[in-house]
């Protein structure tokens, strides 16, 4: 029985279908709200959708010299940890009970994961533009995990736990992470790493579509491709909520805190967009240098206060 | 390890045909090849087997940004050819289309660059800036591109005096937006760390390749043939040449949107200065003799030289376009850089690959290559001919 809703929860809700299609519908704000800031009229909202109905239907061309196991489980992989992730998320925040101890860390691991199965699909197309990708991808995966990381553990401090359910417990007793000075530092940081774990704008850089024409995706099509823009748009839906869940109360559907979670989604999903439009890519280089640098001493700083208990 | 990446055959952005193979070590450029001849088209060629009023509308589509420049410089060569005296009037209405088409040629540029750093906010509050260009030269030429404006001795059309306050009208909005602009561009940290020291081409490269247009002004080497070769009302309208010292992407924006309140200035003095009058000379035929044009497209020095023996069609029509000379200057301004700005370093000299084509020959035994002239190709084409005669006589004897 307990197999069974397992397997309920990971394939339908709150896992792979829920996330899917939320994630899509994310995605199609995402293109909206660009396409307004930038003088375009935009997708219908269904785009998304018949997007990836449509690639699925599509031929998949395998490149010559590609390593064809690598390169076609990679999307699978990341697809399954991000629908983990979301899983995991969501259930936590719905049912408080599924916690268990140390899933903090967990997540942490399994959102690592799609950016990895990038990093060796990427590589194992033989195109030199996928390796060049799959290099730029690795550097910002070391970049940016190391603030992200810290900017977690304030949080974790402050909950005196790494079980989500705590951390969601304490912010509801005593008041949001994002109340005190070391949440606000962290919170800003998180919003830069999970901009740079999308790989939204300024940190596209391993994509980079007119430097790379796709990077460590360039060789993917049909259905391969249509898995992995799902892995994107879920991510794009579970690192909001991951956020919300570490700094601002978590989501609940009970009354009308319905609408406050709403609101609290879209309003990250907005600055991400705004953050993407608003900002040219930068160079690995300078990437690195930035999360290295600023966010780091950012994160650390943020540490220190939470020590000190503020 | 050096391993090479590709930039074409089509060019990710500029989606034309060119082929740069970049030689990297890790994400550094060490050393870049340079192809292009991917749409040799034989213009000068088809030129010279049309008449001379034809041949504008031949030019005209040298280049499809570049529409008036290269019509403004084949009509400048055939009137220093004939002798031909522009009246005032259609000096002014040229002067007014070519500096409309540097507008939108540079406004294009700036949306593209913007779109390759990843700014694609940019890209399109450019082209959408770049409209009231395109709706003034429909009003005035009826045609948003390939405006059919030039001909031998005058202009085809005049500027109805009706349409005066709507262009006055656009250029003051155009005028804010450009302003608005290039304080994006300029006060933007990001797009300083992406474009500052990137690139450079300082100016004793710019002799050295002879660079032309805004890349070689923004190396601070100061040629702008509208002031060094004044042609038609150029002598008659004041504007500054806009030089810069550094020589690198972001300089290479800064002159090209700087260049944009220039062109604005000069329409505003043309209108203002444009009196009624004839539009056109008739011109009945063409003396034998030489002329060469010379223009400042928006990339650069256009130069079109025509012989003519008397006849009804130019005997030789020579072009050549600025690209020519400024794609080379990426050999220089590529190598030290990374994977991430050599696209954009390729891109900021605002190359135009079709129109600068000739046929080169690539001698895969030694990996040489060498430019073929008519007379090379005529002697390998005869040779062939030869060998296959003798394969075929040969079989003959034998069968």
């Amino acid at each position: 029985m307990h197999t069974a809703k397992y397997i309920f929860n990971y394939l339908v809700f709150p896992g792979f279908v829920f996330t899917a299609v939320v994630g899509l519908l994310t995605t199609w704000v995402d293109r909206k709200v660009t396409a307004r800031i930038q003088w375009r009229v935009g997708p219908p909202w269904y785009q998304p959708f018949a997007d990836v109905a449509k690639l699925l239907g599509k031929e998949i061309i395998i490149p010559a010299g590609a390593r064809r196991t690598g390169f076609f489980l990679m999307p699978i992989v990341g697809l399954s940890a991000a629908t983990l992730a979301s899983t995991i998320l969501w259930l936590v925040n719905l049912h408080p009970g599924t916690s268990f101890v140390g899933d903090t860390i967990v997540l942490l691991y399994i959102m690592t994961i799609p950016a990895i199965a990038m990093i060796i699909g990427g590589s194992a197309s033989s195109n030199p533009l996928g390796i060049l990708g799959a290099s730029r991808e690795m550097k910002l995966l070391f970049a940016y995990e190391l603030p992200l990381v810290i900017a977690v553990m304030t949080s974790v401090y402050k909950a005196g736990s790494f079980s989500l359910q705590s951390i969601l417990a304490h912010q509801a007793q005593e008041g949001i992470m994002l109340g005190s000075f070391s949440g606000v530092i962290s919170f800003i940081v998180m919003l830069m790493c999970a901009q740079a774990k999308l790989t939204f704008v300024p940190f596209d850089i391993p994509e980079a579509e007119t430097e790379l024409a796709g990077g460590t995706h360039i060789e993917y099509s049909g259905g391969a491709l249509a898995v992995v823009k799902l892995t994107k748009a879920i991510m794009f839906f579970v690192m909001p909520i991951f956020i919300i869940t570490l700094f601002w109360g978590g989501i609940s559907f009970s009354g009308w805190r319905i609408l406050t979670s709403i609101l609290k989604y879209v309003a990250i999903v907005v600055i991400f967009v705004l953050v993407k439009n608003t900002n040219p890519r930068v160079r690995i280089d300078q990437a690195v240098r930035f999360f290295w640098g600023p966010m780091f001493i950012l994160s650390i700083a943020a540490m220190i206060l939470a020590v000190l208990g503020h | 390890m050096v391993k090479k990446i590709p930039i074409g055959p089509y060019h990710p952005v500029l989606e034309e045909p060119e082929f740069f193979e970049l030689h990297v070590e890790g994400e550094r450029v060490v050393g870049i090849d340079i192809t292009i001849g991917w749409s040799h088209r034989g213009i000068e060629l088809l030129s010279e087997h049309k008449t001379w009023d034809q041949v504008p509308f031949l030019v005209e589509r040298v280049c499809g940004i570049c529409s008036c420049s290269h019509p403004f410089a084949y009509v400048k060569a055939v009137e220093d050819c004939a002798g031909i005296e522009v009246p005032l009037r259609a000096q002014y209405i040229r002067l007014i289309v070519a500096e409309l088409e540097r507008l939108h040629s540079h406004l294009l540029w700036t949306g593209l660059a913007g779109h390759f750093i990843g700014y694609n906010t940019v890209f399109m509050w450019a082209w959408k800036y770049r409209e009231p260009v395109l709706d003034i030269l429909e009003a005035v030429t009826g045609n948003r591109n390939h405006y059919a404006m030039l001909r031998v001795g005058g202009v085809r059309r005049d500027l109805p005096e009706s349409e005066v306050p709507m262009v006055l009208e656009r250029l003051d909005e155009l005028e804010k937006n450009n302003e608005l602009l290039t304080k994006a561009i300029v006060d933007d940290p990001v797009i300083h760390a992406r474009t500052k020291g990137v690139g450079v081409f300082d100016r004793k490269m710019c002799r050295l390749y002879g660079a032309l247009g805004p890349t070689a002004r923004a190396g601070g080497y100061d040629v702008d043939a509208r002031r060094d070769h004044p042609i038609d009302a150029y002598d008659k309208v004041d504007f500054d040449v806009i030089l810069c010292e550094n020589g690198d992407v972001f300089d290479k924006a800064v002159v090209r949107q700087l260049e944009n309140f220039e062109a604005i200035k000069i329409i505003r003095q043309c209108l203002k200065q444009m009196e009624p009058g004839e539009i056109a000379t008739e011109v009945h035929e063409i003396p034998p003799g030489e002329g060469l044009g010379i223009y400042e497209a928006p990339r650069g020095e256009v130069l079109h030289y025509i012989r003519s023996d008397g006849g009804n069609m130019p005997l030789r029509h020579k072009i050549r376009a600025p690209s020519f000379n400024n794609i080379l200057t990426n050999e220089v301004s590529v190598v030290g850089e990374t994977v991430a700005d050599a696209g954009l370093i390729t891109a900021a000299v605002d190359p135009c690959y079709s129109c600068t084509e000739r046929v080169g020959i690539v001698d895969r035994g030694d990996g040489g290559r060498w430019v073929a002239s008519e007379g090379d190709l005529i002697r390998m084409s005869q040779e062939r001919t030869e060998k296959i005669r003798k394969e075929l006589q040969g079989n003959r004897r034998n069968g």
